[in-house]
């Protein structure tokens, strides 16, 4: 039979028991959603993971003082001495997969403007901080480098402080109070965001100069941290190396004894990330792909409905010249077309699902070209190889017994 | 009823005049039932020339369906010969058997077997879509096949819309589309009442008159009486094979008979 008779009888076929054959293809119309939605949704929650990291900074590490027991716990972070000025120099100076090492410190306090009060984290570093946390500013500049030798009384408030404290006026030039202490504001960062790892508020924070953090708010001349930036992102694994094993130099800790520092680096976290992104879209797939073979188990149901139903309609063909190649290919292009159809509107449902479900999350809308042609093609897949059984019992009926069937 | 186009049918002539059409030797069919054996024909041996009318009676369970069945190419005796056109069938392929009921054979079954929600014209093109005919010759011939039948005026009716003796009509249409060199009819007039058992035996003899063979399973001597030969099976044999000297014309019983509003 030629292909476009064949085509012509499977759709008139189908279109005889349109709610049957809507309801089989159902099965395949959430399957095909399911893959299409699931892997949209992941393709975006990867993407906005990315998003998030790269806006942490760049290729980053960070050091902190205190230690890491063996059961990976931070001890004390942030509470001991370990960590000097010096550290930080040395680190810039001579490891030398780094490209820049922001020192810094840190310290709760309250922040007055006007009759605005504000309670937040002031963070006394460097102006290269900026720089390794790929961190632009929204108006003004950074503090310089006589601001910080100078231990001048300037800050730069992140976006969270200044919408609490001004509003909609302009923060440039104006004179805050933290603590004790006036601050005259020369700079405001471009909102960062919650923090991927803690949800925390990168925003809510302050910056000043090191030294006028350590001695005016403080006393104290050590630091707690250093941001580092490697040159690279496959360089910050190396760099992350030389600094520890320079710190351990620098602060003399003999071979066995445990580190009096942390060295997190940040591409770690975003390959967990990753890792954990792609555990949930293999699992996500693996439900999907199960949606998907339900209904083709659906297809291959309803085929076989069909064919006991079409007994002596197929002992005719037989009768009046038709191969068994006829029958079966007969069958299964209905079956291939149920997958077919199925699949189209499938597709539509999975991008309508993923655009609802990335609008809602606020998640970059990622449908990957291939996904939309690969789910219907397995889609056609399924309905050819699950309609190849019914569609080869078919065409193996005995035409004398098939023209006797009631 | 208009019976139109002469040359739907396959001239006798084209086949080879000097072998018969049919040449059945010794033909046996046992159907394993389970532990026992069913011998439904037990060597059966008749030769049929091209252009004969063929009646086949006989009790219930003679074996008449099995012989049509074999003869058909449905199915493979269990012993003997059947060549067709001089071709012995049983070395055949099924690909080929399928071939050879598409071009050379056509069926008339009891029941009709039409499809249902699907015109008559479609069902008349149902054996040319499976043989190379396009589509627009497809349903030329199956216009001409239905006026053949005096259905020219009924091509869009489905079947539900038609009588018994209409539907059988268009039944036989089917049969006659991809020009058969044989029609078998299996009590084709079983279903019908006896006016249009007539009828449909006109159409017959009007369809042998012009060279195709023709060979038909009945319950009725009435309708054996339009044959041109009549085969009486008993128990798997042959038990008379008698050429009917004068048959009956159809159209002119037809003429005696009261038409169903009388
Ligand atoms: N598929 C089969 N399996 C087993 N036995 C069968 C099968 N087909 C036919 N028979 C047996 O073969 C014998 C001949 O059957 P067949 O159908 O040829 O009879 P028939 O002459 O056509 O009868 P009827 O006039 O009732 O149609 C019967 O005894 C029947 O039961
Ligand atoms: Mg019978």
């Amino acid at each position: 039979m030629e292909l476009s008779a064949a085509f012509l009888l499977a759709i008139r076929a189908l279109a005889r028991n349109k709610l049957r054959s809507s309801l089989t293809m159902l099965g395949i119309i959430i399957g095909v959603g399911a893959v299409i939605a699931v892997v949209g949704i992941g393709q975006g929650a990867a993407a906005k993971a990315q998003e998030q990291l790269a806006a942490l900074g760049a290729n980053m590490l960070f050091v902190g003082s205190g230690s890491v027991n063996r059961y990976g716990l931070n001890v004390g972070s942030g509470q001991t001495k370990s960590l000097i000025l010096g550290d930080a120099r040395a680190i810039a100076r001579e490891c030398p997969s780094v490209s820049r090492a922001a020192p810094g410190t840190g310290t709760g306090q309250q922040v007055v403007y006007g009759n605005q009060n504000w309670a937040t984290q002031i963070n006394g570093t460097e102006p290269q901080y900026f720089e390794v946390r790929n961190w632009p500013f929204a108006s003004g500049t950074s503090f310089g480098e006589d601001d910080v030798s100078q231990a001048a009384t300037v800050a730069v408030l992140g976006d969270t402080v200044r919408k609490y404290l001004f509003g909609s006026s302009n923060p440039i030039g104006a004179t805050i109070r933290i603590g004790t202490l006036p601050f005259k504001v020369v700079g405001v960062l471009a909102p960062k965001g919650t923090s991927p790892g803690s949800g925390q508020d990168q925003d809510d924070v302050i910056f000043a100069p090191l030294t006028t953090v350590q001695k005016k708010l403080l006393g104290q001349d050590w630091i707690r941290w250093i941001m580092v930036s490697a040159v690279s992102r496959d360089a910050s694994y190396i760099a992350q190396r030389q600094i520890e094993s320079l710190l351990r130099d620098r602060h003399k800790i003999r071979p066995g004894d445990p580190d009096d520092f942390v060295v997190r680096n940040l591409a770690d976290v975003a390959d967990a990330a990753a890792e954990q992104g792609s555990v949930m879209t293999i699992l996500l797939t693996i439900v999907a792909s199960i949606a998907l073979l339900v209904g083709g188990i659906g297809i291959m149901n309803i085929m076989l409905v069909s064919v006991t139903e079409r007994t002596r309609e197929i002992g005719l063909r037989l009768a009046v010249g038709a191969t068994e190649e006829d029958v079966r290919k007969q069958f299964l292009i209905e079956a291939m077309f149920l997958g077919l159809i199925g699949g189209g509107f499938g597709i539509a449902f999975g991008i309508v699902s993923s655009l609802v479900v990335s609008r809602a999350l606020e998640w970059p809308i990622l449908i990957p070209p291939y996904v939309v042609v690969v789910a219907p093609l397995f889609a056609i897949a399924i309905g050819t190889i699950f309609g190849f059984y019914p569609a080869k019992k078919a065409s193996e009926l005995n035409p004398i017994e098939a023209l006797r069937y009631e | 009823m208009a019976i139109s186009n002469p040359t739907i049918v396959r001239s006798a002539a084209k086949s080879s005049s000097t072998a018969p059409l049919i040449e059945v030797h010794g033909v046996r069919k046992t159907y394993q039932l389970g532990e026992t054996e069913v011998h439904a024909l037990r060597g059966v041996s008749v030769s049929i020339a091209a252009g004969d009318f063929v009646a086949i009676m006989g009790a219930s369970g003679s074996g008449k369906s099995t012989f049509m069945n074999i003869l058909g190419c449905l199915d493979k005796p269990t012993a003997g010969q059947y060549l067709l056109e001089g071709i012995d069938v049983s070395g055949l392929t099924k690909k080929d058997l399928a071939r050879i009921r598409n071009q050379k054979i056509g069926f008339v079954f009891q029941s009709f077997n039409l499809l249902g929600r699907t015109t008559a014209l479609e069902n008349t093109e149902l054996p040319m879509l499976y043989s190379r005919v396009s589509k627009k010759e497809r349903e030329s011939r199956a216009r001409e096949a239905l006026a053949l039948v005096g259905l020219a005026d009924r091509a869009e009716h489905f079947p539900a819309q038609l009588s018994g003796g209409q539907q059988q009509r268009v039944a036989i249409a089917r049969a006659l589309a991809n020009q058969p060199s044989l029609l078998l009819a299996d009590e084709p007039t079983g279903n019908l009442d006896s006016r249009t058992a007539v009828e449909i035996m006109d159409i017959f003899q009007r369809l042998n008159a012009k060279g195709l063979t023709i060979v038909l399973v009945t319950h009725e001597p009435d309708i054996a009486q339009f044959a041109k030969r009549e085969i009486v099976f008993r128990d798997g044999h042959i038990k008379r094979d008698d050429v009917l000297p004068s048959p009956q014309v159809a159209s002119d019983v037809l003429k005696t008979l009261p038409t169903i509003e009388d």
